[in-house]
């Protein structure tokens, strides 16, 4: 489509026309490459900074004044535990919630409400979480600055992430599916369960560990719930105190010494492998599942 | 499921009616357990409202509104203490400013890129490179600006200091690129073929055609993603607050330390100062209005893209 037009011009003698679309598409292509190669410059200098400190010890041991002998256990610990504790408040209320919009709600007020309400809490900044989670569940619950606060924080802000997810995923089961189903005498939660929801898995599971492992990057949330940047100890249950990933980072950059942050860039290593591994599970799982469900029909 | 019953003996009938109506009542508790787990959105909105309300008022108890919404100081933490909520917004002003000045070039024209020059192909493969941008921790960002950014500037700029606006800005701007152009190439997409071939009809240049017909067409849809992106870096936090520093300065340097709403929580929260207090009002205050800030633009943001989604 473009070429005609082009030809025309070039022989009305637009030559220089077409060296100005010719710039043009360079500048494009340095604004589209110029952030990729800053990712990829970003990535390459973490490496080289945090990947000679990396060792067993360094993730073994408990944080310390020394940066040589600091490490990253129970921070890593306590990352582990909040990611699982999330996935526990926020899957089954996020799929629940996006199974009642499309399922149940459809042309509902209160799923109107419901809709808009998740849109805006999709645009909320992760620090008004913080403040929520530090006035709701440390305060007037008296949850303290504990991991069942955090996690509790941390499922209400990936909230809307699983509830959008899912109901991508919902929506892809066709309607005759649906139908067929409910011809054959199922009842609606039955159809639900027996036949939309495994047909939509693949998504479902897809779209919730994106949104576990964005919970497992958060930073600002915890600091404002109370996460401790110094745990000399390891979480013993969910009403325990507890340190993450990315406060212990937080905590090492902030430091004048040179030397805590290569301690920073170590960490920040071990986060960003920890989210690829969650991020090629959900790949697998998706992949895993398509197969099954493609050889079942 | 009836008629299959009636087909059956009596006794057969009966049990199978007892059985439909419990299975009838676990519908019914499914269904209101699936209501449930929609209004736990619904009561986070309620309760953010509540908190940042509660701790807000009882604020403004202490502290008069006009001296908060006009004052040039903010030293919450001094003997002294003033209330003036303009230095920090000022800070939040100028690195969301410098990230949309990288932002809103980069983001419009890979958009046009994307939607108007790249094959199919090469479209599938940078569209989720360019959001895999987003997806990376934003405290990952932090210690770029920091350990990075920073010291590259420095070389440049005369006077840049270790803590500035400008590093943070600017890795702000790279991390929302992605958004100004995911959601304008949407936009862009969405214009329909007609129109491009009524430009090319007319005489009009593949330039001409983006410039003067697809682009304003898209118009809101475009103008809805960088607000969006206005929005999520006035609510970004780890970046500047790791590489812009902790002082709250009215200026528009942007080599020098300054403070963003955001990084004032962060400051407070990790100092555990006591619950009740003046001091523990203010990070509630100041994300009241971090809070009013994002959603009058995100109303806005949506009302925009409707608007082109209409269309």
């Amino acid at each position: 489509m473009p070429r005609s037009n082009l030809d025309i011009h070039r022989k009305k003698g637009g030559s220089s026309y077409v060296l100005r679309e010719k710039l043009f598409v360079a500048a494009c292509l340095v604004a589209v490459f110029l952030p990729l190669l800053l990712l990829l410059t970003l990535f390459g200098k973490l490496l080289a900074d945090g990947l000679p400190r990396l060792s067993w010890e360094f993730l073994t041991s408990f944080p310390s004044r020394r940066a040589a002998e600091a490490g990253i256990l129970p921070a890593a610990v306590g990352t582990l535990y909040l990611i699982v504790l999330t996935a526990l408040l926020a899957l089954p209320t996020g799929v629940g919630a996006a199974i009642y919009l499309e399922e149940y709600g459809k042309k509902s007020r209160l799923a109107a409400l419901i809709e808009i309400n998740i849109a805006n809490l999709a645009g909320v900044p992760s620090i008004i979480y913080g403040l929520l989670g530090l006035g709701l569940f440390v305060r007037t619950l008296g949850l303290g600055r504990s991991l069942l606060a955090g996690a509790a924080t941390l499922a209400l802000l990936v909230l809307p992430v699983v509830v959008v997810s899912t109901r991508e995923a919902l929506r892809t089961v066709p309607l005759s599916t649906r139908e067929a189903c409910l011809a054959l005498g199922a009842t609606r939660w039955q159809t639900i369960r027996q036949v939309v929801l495994p047909q939509a898995l693949p998504g479902v599971m897809t779209g919730s560990i994106l949104a576990v492992s964005r919970a497992m990057g958060e930073t600002a949330p915890l600091v404002v719930v109370g996460a401790l940047a110094y745990v000399p100890f390891l979480p013993d249950g969910v009403f325990a105190q507890f340190g993450a990933l990315p406060i212990q980072i937080f905590n090492w950059v902030s430091r004048p010494q040179p030397a805590f942050l290569v301690n920073a860039a170590a960490g920040i290593v071990v986060l960003l492998v920890m989210m690829l591994v969650l991020n090629a599970a959900a790949i697998l799982v998706r992949d895993r599942l398509q197969a099954k469900h493609g050889r079942a029909s | 499921m009836q008629m299959a019953a009636a087909a059956r003996p009596e006794s057969a009938t009966r049990r199978s009616r007892v059985k439909g109506q419990s299975r009838l009542m676990s519908e019914r508790i499914l269904e209101s357990l699936l209501v449930l787990s929609g209004l736990v959105s619904v009561l986070t909105t309620a309760g953010i409202l509540y908190v940042l309300a509660w701790e807000t008022v009882q604020f403004f108890s202490e502290v008069s509104l006009i001296e908060f919404l006009t004052g040039l100081e903010w030293t919450p933490l001094f003997a002294d203490a003033r209330f003036g909520i303009l230095p920090l917004l000022m800070g939040t002003m100028l690195t969301s400013g410098i990230a949309l000045v990288v932002a809103v070039p980069f983001g419009l024209m890979a958009a046009i890129y994307l939607s108007e020059f790249a094959p199919s192909k090469l479209r599938r493969v940078l569209k989720p490179a360019l959001e895999m941008l987003a997806g990376v921790p934003t405290i990952v960002y932090g210690y770029f600006a920091l350990v990075f950014l920073t010291p590259l500037l420095q070389s440049v700029v005369p006077g840049l200091s270790g803590f500035n606006a400008l590093s943070a800005g600017i890795v702000m701007g790279i991390m929302i690129t992605p958004m100004i152009s995911s959601l304008s190439e949407d936009a862009l997409s969405a214009v329909s073929n007609n129109l491009r071939e009524a430009a090319y009809g007319l005489g009009s240049t593949k330039l001409s055609a983006i410039f003067r017909v697809v682009v304003p067409a898209a118009t809101s849809g475009v103008v809805a993603s960088i607000i969006l992106a206005l929005s999520r870096a006035v609510g970004e936090t780890m970046i500047v607050a790791i590489a812009a520093g902790q002082q709250p300065r009215f200026t528009l340097d942007p080599r020098v330390p300054i403070e963003t709403m955001t990084t004032y929580i962060v400051q407070i929260s990790m100092g555990d100062v006591p619950a009740g207090t003046l001091e523990y009002r203010t990070i509630f205050a100041v994300g009241s209005t971090l809070f009013l800030m994002t959603f009058a633009m995100n109303v806005l943001s949506q009302r925009l893209a409707r608007r082109f989604r209409e269309r």
